[in-house]
């Protein structure tokens, strides 16, 4: 076949997908052609309609108008089971996994291998063929574990593994790599290539440039819910793209410094140990300073903070405000010491998913806009609200939009917003741009310096290691729960971090 | 065409978040056309009469759902409560009363906060199913009931206690009052915005700070509070403390509220639903009744009514 004959016959084809809510569209006109055996990326600023789009062509949403055609023939995608039936499966943005039940039942959730006659399901062959799928991608996870025990980031390969399980033609992977890196991220793309040489079409979201440039053939561009351009890859650079999502070019990621970290220790951990997640951890914190946490994927990074916060009780250590030992047992305590902590999980820890926008910004404070601490002042709480959706450029209609119909990018900026309100002299940050595009990456980047520069200090968990070495004053590295590493940003060699992340660095 | 779809897709939204104040407009509009009966003003002051204990324990309902909790025991704290009030509110041999108004009034009211403050400890502290705890008390509160009245109906009340229950005004007044106090609680204060953040997510509310279990307390003794208030107007409106009063009150409140479009799962609804719900069972136990349909027939009716309403709720999240 020749290269034109390819491109006269795409695989799929989505023409003129129009979708709105409450007559606000979401997506205009929108156009797609995703040809066999090519990874297709497809980029946009948080609420560009990425999602929307793909929840349309695996059935989850109902577009208002528009054609969807798959080897040239028009099809009528009415629900996930009709998007599988024609071979369209979907890695979904925020994960969903039935948390009660084992890693293998949710690989084969709706398509369980039963015994014949009786249609009891066999649970050794489903967990031999759990098995067959792990060893074939290269995973290494026990099938018979609960998923509620597991991080994030296996969560993510179990949904990987469980799309790729489906033998379709067309997978959609919304956001992949947000809670994932390196390692697992080189093991996607390795399945992903296995994927291609089969004629399997992968339609790739990411806000991660490096991945685009290293994974993908072609690239389609949205704004604000328009078709802009489609290219292949290999005519864009990492500018030109950016300009095409943005709408803008992007000056410098990382701000210039201007205020250099006190010499004042304000924030202190001696010792603290929780017995199988962390041992002896001790770092100290100078006001004004940003703070970097690094390490691999289950290292114990967010534990370590989780329980600094008061959400776990630790066996041993103590830690320091200011020079003054404080007992934090809960993060109502944590908050009473100005202490945020914005957790890497969003969905399960960090929103309020049924309420609207200023209900969560505002929830922290709430006090403040209290008469008498507890009539609430609507006027003054909608005004904070609305500062600062306008701060963070959160993409909502309006302050009363339930924060579960935000995309995925915007939700994570209505947890900084929250956190930003609450004017915390320590900010502890989880993986905080996590889903955020690149516009919004640096603004958050210029916050977080706006910050130190007033002399607060900032503790930055982060598996993105440009963005530890952009931002961070010092760093320290965790593996298998003790710090192994410590570096002063003079001394930042990106090689050596990863090495200290794999525990075989020593500073000698 | 294209708009023309776009329009009916909205209207379909609009309805789904607005169709049970529509449908209570229609049932009583058709009610008021059909009915002679029915459009006196008499009627209504029955409705509202009828209406008056469900309408308080409701309120307290819709703050415990909104928890994404559940509370079954207030038909039987309602009960545990009248018959303590009613208890102190009798006259003696000489036909004259024991204690004043206030006592009776303040000990129903206390015995249904405590009755709820123990749902609330054993499900905040104890990390118990409120379903469970909740299963639990009706019992223990019916059968304290029995054990504290001996099984008998309180009787000779004073004539200060009975004349609450007596025609509109004290009915009234209580389910207005109640009314007020929990649109402002929920809808007005901090308290109320935390029952809501609880209900939405429990563990982003507590390391937002929030103290959740204060908060699951006081919305079960809130509802336990509104059962005692139900207790005291139901056992005045009757003239006695009956030991077995109440029984099954907690589903048609549980109905009140799921009609009101507050969602079982937590997190969503409001106290204007719950009322307009309360009103739609009322209306439609008062015109089943003037339309001669039989008490047996009205069940199924009510049955297919809270279904319907429970299915319209979910329309409106997809
Ligand atoms: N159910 C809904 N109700 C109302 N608006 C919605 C709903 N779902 C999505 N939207 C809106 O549609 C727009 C596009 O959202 P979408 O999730 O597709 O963005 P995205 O490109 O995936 O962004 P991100 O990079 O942040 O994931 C957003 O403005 C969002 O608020
Ligand atoms: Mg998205």
């Amino acid at each position: 076949m020749t290269a034109q004959q390819v491109s006269e016959n795409p695989l799929l084809k989505m023409e003129g997908i129009s979708k709105s809510y409450s007559g606000v569209p979401a997506l205009s006109r929108v156009r797609l052609e995703i040809r066999r055996g090519e990874v297709h990326a497809l980029m946009g600023e948080n609420g560009a309609g990425k999602s929307t789009l793909m929840k349309i062509l695996s059935g989850i949403v109902q577009r208002d108008q528009g054609d969807i055609s798959i080897d040239g023939k028009r099809v009528e995608i009415r629900s996930p089971k009709e998007a599988l039936d024609l071979g369209i499966s979907m890695i979904h943005q925020e994960l969903n996994p039935v948390r009660a039940m084992t890693v293998a039942e949710n690989i084969f959730l709706g398509k369980e291998p039963c015994y014949r006659y009786t249609g009891v399901v066999n649970r050794r062959k489903q967990r031999e063929l759990t098995l067959d799928l792990f060893r074939e991608m290269d995973v290494s996870m026990d099938p018979d574990k609960i998923m509620s025990a597991l991080s994030v980031a296996e969560m993510q390969l179990v949904e990987i593994v469980k799309a790729v399980s489906y033998q379709s033609r067309v997978i959609i992977m919304d956001e992949p790599t947000s809670a994932i890196t390196g390692r697992e991220v080189a093991k996607l793309f390795e399945i992903i290539r296995r994927l291609k040489s089969r004629g399997i079409a992968i339609i790739y979201i990411s806000h991660k440039m490096d991945e685009i440039f290293r994974i993908s053939d072609t690239i389609t561009v949205l704004r604000d819910g328009q078709y802009i351009e489609t290219r292949p890859a290999g005519e864009l650079d990492h500018d030109t793209l950016v300009k095409l999502m943005v709408g803008r070019k992007i000056s410098e990621m990382f701000p210039k410094r201007i205020a250099a970290p006190g010499a004042e220790v304000i924030f202190e951990v001696a010792g603290l140990t929780k017995t199988g997640l962390f041992q002896d951890i001790s770092f100290k914190v100078r006001k004004g300073e940003v703070f970097g946490i690094a390490g691999l994927m289950g290292a114990g990074r967010t534990e370590v903070m989780e329980t600094v916060f008061g959400l776990r009780k630790a066996d041993a250590g103590v830690v320091r405000i200011h020079g003054r030992e404080v007992k934090i047992k809960s993060p109502a305590d944590a908050i009473r010491h100005r202490v945020a902590l914005i957790t890497e999980d969003r969905q399960l820890k960090g929103l309020n998913l049924t309420a609207s926008v200023r209900d969560n910004i505002t929830l922290v404070n709430l006090k403040t806009f209290s008469l008498f601490g507890q009539v609430l002042q609507f006027k003054k709480e909608n005004e904070a609200a609305d500062a600062e959706i306008a701060k963070l450029r959160v993409k909502t209609r309006h302050r009363g939009q339930i924060v579960r119909t935000l995309s995925g990018g915007n939700q994570q900026k209505v947890v900084l917003a929250k956190w930003l309100l609450a004017e915390p002299e320590i900010l502890v940050l989880d993986e905080p741009t996590r889903g955020i595009d690149i516009g919004a990456k640096a603004e958050i980047y210029k916050i977080i310096a706006d910050l130190t520069a007033q002399g607060r200090t900032v503790i930055m968990i982060s598996s993105e290691l440009e963005e530890i070495l952009g931002m961070c004053d010092r760093v320290i590295v965790l593996y298998h729960g003790r710090i192994t590493a410590e570096f002063e940003r003079a001394a930042f060699n990106q090689e050596n971090i990863i090495k200290a992340a794999m525990g075989n660095w020593s500073a000698n | 065409m294209d708009t023309r779809v776009i329009n009916w897709r909205n209207t379909g939204a609009f309805f789904a978040k607005y169709g049970i104040y529509f449908a209570f407009v229609l049932l009583a509009g058709g009610l008021a056309i059909w009915s002679r009966p029915f459009r006196t003003v008499g009627n209504f002051e029955n409705i509202l009469q009828q209406i008056s204990v469900n309408g308080i324990l409701s309120i307290g309902m819709t703050a415990v759902i909104i928890t994404a909790g559940i509370d079954l025991s207030v038909g039987s704290v309602l009960a545990l409560s009248a018959v303590v009030a009613t208890s102190f509110a009798q006259v003696n041999d000489q036909g004259n009363a024991e204690h004043g108004l206030f006592v009776p009034l303040a000990l129903g009211v206390l015995t249904g906060l405590a009755c709820g403050a123990v749902n609330g400890v054993l499900i905040a502290k104890r990390r118990l199913a409120p379903f469970i705890v909740t299963l639990g008390m009706m019992t223990v509160a019916r059968g304290l009931a029995l054990v504290y009245s001996h099984g008998e109906p309180e009787i000779n009340l004073t004539a200060t206690y009975d004349t609450i229950g007596e025609g509109l005004t004290g009915p009234g007044v209580a389910l207005l009052a109640v009314v007020l106090a929990g649109i402002f609680i929920l809808h007005f204060t901090r308290f109320g915005r935390y029952v809501y953040a609880v209900g939405g997510n429990e563990l982003a509310a507590k390391v937002s700070g929030v103290n959740t279990d204060r908060i699951l307390v006081g919305v079960y003794a809130f509802a336990g509070a509104l059962a005692g208030v139900a207790g005291i107007v139901e056992s005045s409106r009757v003239m006695s403390g009956e030991p077995s009063a109440g029984e099954g009150y907690e589903l048609n409140a549980i109905a009140a509220v799921v009609i009101g479009g507050t969602s079982l799962n937590g997190g969503v609804g409001s106290m204007a639903g719950t009322i307009v719900g309360v009103l739609i069972i009322g209306v439609m136990n008062n015109g089943l009744d003037l339309l001669g349909v039989s008490s047996y027939w009205q069940q199924v009716v009510k049955g297919g009514i809270i279904v319907c309403a429970v299915m319209l709720d979910r329309k409106s999240k997809y």
